[in-house]
């Protein structure tokens, strides 16, 4: 039977790029952070897939959620407090590219 | 198309009240809930409260396996303490001298209901959420918190599965304190990290 | 909507009317395991579909009263005509 879960390809400490993608329907990757550039801090598990769960169907395989941590100077280019504050969002895996 | 926000021709006024009614209504009559499953709903999410977490915050400043347990997975440790959050999945961030933690859902208004109870009403608003990831300080200002310098802030967005409650220090003078007296110390603002607590005089 | 401009917090505290806990309860209820005639997901989207001005006039348990019908229609759950028939029937009256 296959597998309904699909594999994780990141591990903490890796580079993540968010995809610049913007379709329709029900989104969990903020606006914010998408084109942008973090780093992974932990894997989460695995979940099924809100965008198709939003539309009543499986979201089937289970995705990958991972939390990212982002520097707030890499989110907002006018940043103004501290260099050091980053914003950490939790991201399902088909929105993350490797980042070379 | 009807427009939502203004319902009906005339008295729109307690239009979603009626419709709530009448989908209850509906839902009864076709054997979905019963009128008592939908009280005993309300009494369980109106026994959730700050409080609860509260009292967690107050065991892992007492316990420091505990607070070791909670870190790495918060809502076994709830479960440890009779704090039921049913498939909730906690991540408890701690603040240190170097870092001060804050929780948002800028998408809708996630919050680790199944401990705490309802968000406040301003978590689930425009302003904070559009605000607290871009400029955390000048938000946390208008709750009177100030971060000091050279503390840096970690803004928690809560956008899929996980939830998240903060883990403020433990306030200066209040050694030999019971976790009970602890926990009197924490407040709900606090836990989402819009507050820091001041030290115990 | 995170990283848009915004007004200050404003920080009033706002006791929820009875049939507010009860908007709640029916969505906790329907989204349980016991029950799945919804998903959390559909209700969400279903919010983000009002768009930004309907968004904005409505109340927090109005758009979640909004969405759950909207997902049980949605779902064959209840149709838009006995639910229609049923608010006939409860209308005229808002004593709590």
């Amino acid at each position: 039977m296959p597998s309904e879960v699909a594999a994780a390809r990141f591990r903490p400490g890796d580079r993540v790029r968010v995809r610049a993608a913007h379709p329709p329907g029900h989104i969990r990757t903020p606006y914010y952070c998408r084109g942008h550039v973090g780093v992974v801090e932990r894997l989460c598990g695995a979940f099924a897939n809100p965008e198709e769960l939003a539309y009543n169907r499986p979201g089937l395989p289970a995705q990958p959620l991972y939390r990212v941590r982002f520097k707030a100077t890499e989110l907002w280019p006018d940043y103004r407090e501290d260099p050091a504050d980053v914003v950490e969002i939790e991201l399902y895996q088909h929105w993350l590219e490797e980042v070379s | 198309m009807n427009d939502p926000a203004r319902p009906g021709p005339s008295d729109s006024r307690g239009y979603y009240r009626r419709m709530q009614a009448a989908v209850e209504e509906l839902l009864i009559l076709k054997g979905v809930v019963t009128a008592a499953d939908v009280d005993r709903q309300v009494a369980a999410m109106a026994s959730r409260s700050p409080e609860r977490g509260a009292r967690f915050v107050a065991r892992a400043w007492v316990d420091p396996a505990f607070r070791a347990r909670a870190l790495a997975d918060g809502a076994a440790a709830a479960g440890e303490i009779g704090l039921e959050v049913g498939p909730l999945r906690l991540i408890v961030v701690e603040n240190t001298p170097d870092v001060h933690n804050v929780i948002v859902c800028t998408l809708c208004s996630c919050y680790p209901r199944m401990l705490l109870g309802i968000p406040p009403e301003w978590y689930k608003r425009r302003a904070y959420r559009s605000r607290v990831v871009r400029d955390p300080r000048a938000v946390l200002a208008e709750f009177g918190t100030e971060v000091p310098a050279g503390m840096r802030i970690r803004v928690h967005d809560s956008t899929a599965d996980m939830r998240y409650i903060v883990l403020p220090m433990r306030p200066a003078g209040t050694a030999g304190w019971s976790a009970e007296r602890l926990a009197g110390l924490v407040t709900r603002d606090s836990l989402i990290g819009v507050e820091r607590l001041p030290d115990a005089v | 909507m995170g990283g848009l401009p915004a007004g200050p917090v404003e920080r009033d505290e706002h006791a929820y009317e009875q049939w507010e806990q009860r908007v709640d309860a029916l969505m906790m209820l329907l989204s349980a395991k016991e029950r799945r005639l919804l998903r959390v997901d559909e209700l969400r989207r279903n919010i983000e579909s009002l768009g930004a001005d309907a968004y904005d006039r409505m109340g927090y348990y109005e758009r979640w009263m909004h969405a759950i019908v909207q997902t049980l229609i949605q779902r064959g759950v209840i149709s838009i005509d006995e639910l229609g028939r049923t608010m006939a029937g409860t209308g005229g009256d808002d004593a709590e």
